[in-house]
């Protein structure tokens, strides 16, 4: 101990390679924590390709009435188009906890089963608990045909103009 | 009289791998049923009668969305004894979760925290989150409606933790809805990784006892000593014996719930999540999701890990609520904390409506911090009023705050999971 002592100062060899070794150590464990990480992640990466399997098609425009709200339950949202003709896709999530909206024909509102929040049709809350708008999904129109990208879902705190798709 | 302890030593040696946990000779007054209620002993044996039914139900459980209903239904209906053994596991999960709790009391209440023995408190929080989270990944499992939604809601808590709660629910889920890769997730948490990792702290958590000379006790009553075999082995082994025939009467006569099968597009109404998680779902009625699933529940977990280094003045160890004072506090509290909360809940349900008073104000304000900071400056008036009335020590102010945090969880619980019905709403069972 006490000759150790001594030579603490100095950086022989001996104590460079337990150095090293401590160092190799260090980079060894983050190099297995990266490995795992990027293994447990692999759900969230594959969003980031386009998979045809997540591109839910609504049908021809003219099939979809303006001011109508069509279910989409499998895809998990709903089709809504305004009265002028601009197209919406809202996640069946609600903001508050998830739980899944259901859309009251008479009044056109979409309520929230679990805590009774309550959005309208673009999306915005209009009774609380749940903090801000109605997520979407992108939608797009290729060859006359309404598509929903239903890979990612987009986060909003409120409906603006530019959400909605016009054909 | 040596001769005949000597031979006893022996005898008790020569016992088999059980008298690895216990020392030869115990003191009289540690074997005391009413000292410990066996609440330690109980958990260890919920925990090998899940090992068993979990390894019989692993072999017949799969673990995807589509098929993972229909083998409950399977092991329910096609297998001899089969229901029973998802009973023995339901049942045993949900006593598991209230005896380490009731556990976690007993060490408290009777002084068996500090000192030496606060790292196997430590050690004994991180037991009981672990057995939480293990009930909790066991819920989804059955990928019916009430594993679904509960899930749901509870993993949802997430996305309010300030700056990464997007990613964190993400990450746990394995993607941005509950799905296969969350069932594979849960499954494998649920099967592996914390029955393992339980096995090892309560190896720790037992070794950590005897390096405490066993059970928190009186000074005075150390000296009295006793052999293992058979004053304290008998008791344990009746312990063990009549929570096992609890089990099994419960199993035999009330069925494990199983709803309809998990429809992501429909959520029952209404929607709650595990039974030990619905005082803080009483509490997101109350407070703005931030306060009620992230600051309050981690300050509280912050706040019991913190308790073994208060520095106290003196030891009251191995009395129940540590001296007469401590007993009378302890029943104060329970009353105020009853009444207090319940009053609270009816007030905030009926009368208070911060968030539509003070419509200007982020909800974070008008419906977390200001109700949050009014209600913690009526716990610290409570705190002041007893002061002055009962001019408590340090330990009893402690056993006071305690006790009314605990109470209060479990009146919001009790709340929650009784008295809310249809959207939410107050209404009776």
């Amino acid at each position: 101990m006490k000759i150790q002592k001594q030579h603490k100062e100095k950086l022989n060899r001996r104590s460079f390679l337990k150095r090293a070794w401590a160092w190799l150590g260090v980079i060894a464990g983050i190099e297995l924590a990266a490995v795992a990480f990027n293994f447990l992640s692999v759900g969230k990466r594959k969003s980031k390709h386009l998979n045809p399997a997540l591109i839910k098609s609504a049908g021809i425009i003219e099939s979809i009435p303006p001011g109508s709200v069509i279910p989409f339950k499998s895809g998990h949202f709903y089709l809504v188009r305004m009265d002028d003709g601009g197209f919406l896709a809202l996640s069946l999530a609600c903001t508050h906890l998830g739980c899944a909206i259901s859309f009251d024909g008479s009044k056109k509102e979409f309520i929230c089963p679990c805590h009774s929040s309550v959005f309208d049709m673009t999306g915005n809350v209009l009774k609380p608990p749940a903090p801000r708008a109605l997520d979407t999904y992108r939608v797009f129109i290729e060859g006359g045909e309404v598509k929903i990208d239903t890979s990612k879902k987009i986060r909003r705190r409120g409906f603006s103009i530019a959400d909605l798709v016009y054909a | 009289m040596e001769e005949t302890t000597i031979r006893q030593k022996k005898k008790v040696r020569a016992r088999n791998l059980i008298l690895h946990l216990h020392p030869p000779m115990v003191p009289r007054a540690s074997i005391r049923f009413t000292l410990t209620f066996g609440l330690g002993g109980m958990s260890a044996v919920l925990f090998i009668l899940q090992v068993f039914t979990g390894i019989l139900l692993r072999f017949l459980y799969s673990p995807t969305p589509n098929d993972a209903y229909d083998s409950i239904l399977s092991v329910e209906n096609n297998i001899l004894f089969g229901q029973l053994v998802r009973n023995i596991h339901h049942w045993s999960g949900i006593l598991f979760v209230i005896i380490t709790f009731l556990h976690l009391l007993r060490t408290f209440y009777t002084g068996a925290f500090y000192w030496k023995r606060r790292w196997n408190w430590i050690i004994g929080i991180a037991l009981m989150v672990i057995v939480i989270f293990s009930n909790f990944t066991g819920y989804l499992l059955p990928w019916d409606q009430l594993a679904y939604w509960a899930v749901t809601v509870s993993t949802s808590m997430l996305n309010y933790f300030p700056g990464i709660g997007e990613q964190l629910a993400t990450f746990v889920r394995g993607g941005s809805d509950v799905g296969a890769p969350t069932l594979l997730i849960f499954y494998n948490f649920h099967t592996a990784i914390l029955p393992v990792t339980l096995v090892l702290l309560m190896s720790f958590h037992f070794w950590r006892v005897r390096k405490n000379k066993g059970v928190v006790i009186p000074e005075q009553e150390k000296s009295e000593m006793v052999p293992t075999d058979p004053f304290l082995v008998s008791k344990e082994l009746v312990t063990a014996l009549v929570l096992i025939a609890f089990v099994l009467l419960l199993s035999i006569f009330f069925d494990a719930p199983l709803r309809e099968r998990a429809d992501p597009a429909f959520s029952p109404n209404p929607v709650k999540a595990p039974w030990y998680f619905m005082g803080i779902q009483e509490l997101l009625m109350h407070f703005h999701p931030f306060f009620a699933a992230i600051l309050i529940p981690v300050l509280f977990l912050a706040g019991i890990i913190w308790l073994p280094f208060i520095k106290f003045q003196k030891p009251h160890e191995g009395i129940w609520f540590l001296t007469q004072k401590g007993k009378k506090l302890a029943v104060t509290a329970s009353l105020i904390s009853f009444v207090g909360t319940l009053g609270a809940v009816l007030l905030d349900e009926y009368v208070i409506d911060f968030e539509s008073w003070l419509s200007d104000l982020s909800p974070l304000l008008s419906n977390g911090l200001i109700p949050f900071g009014i209600l913690l400056i009526i716990l610290g008036g409570t705190i002041w009023l007893i002061k002055k009335r009962y001019n408590p020590d340090k330990s009893e102010m402690v056993l006071f705050i305690f006790t009314f945090l605990m109470m209060s969880y479990v009146v919001l619980s009790v709340i929650g999971i009784w008295f809310r019905g249809p959207g939410m709403v107050l209404s009776w069972p």
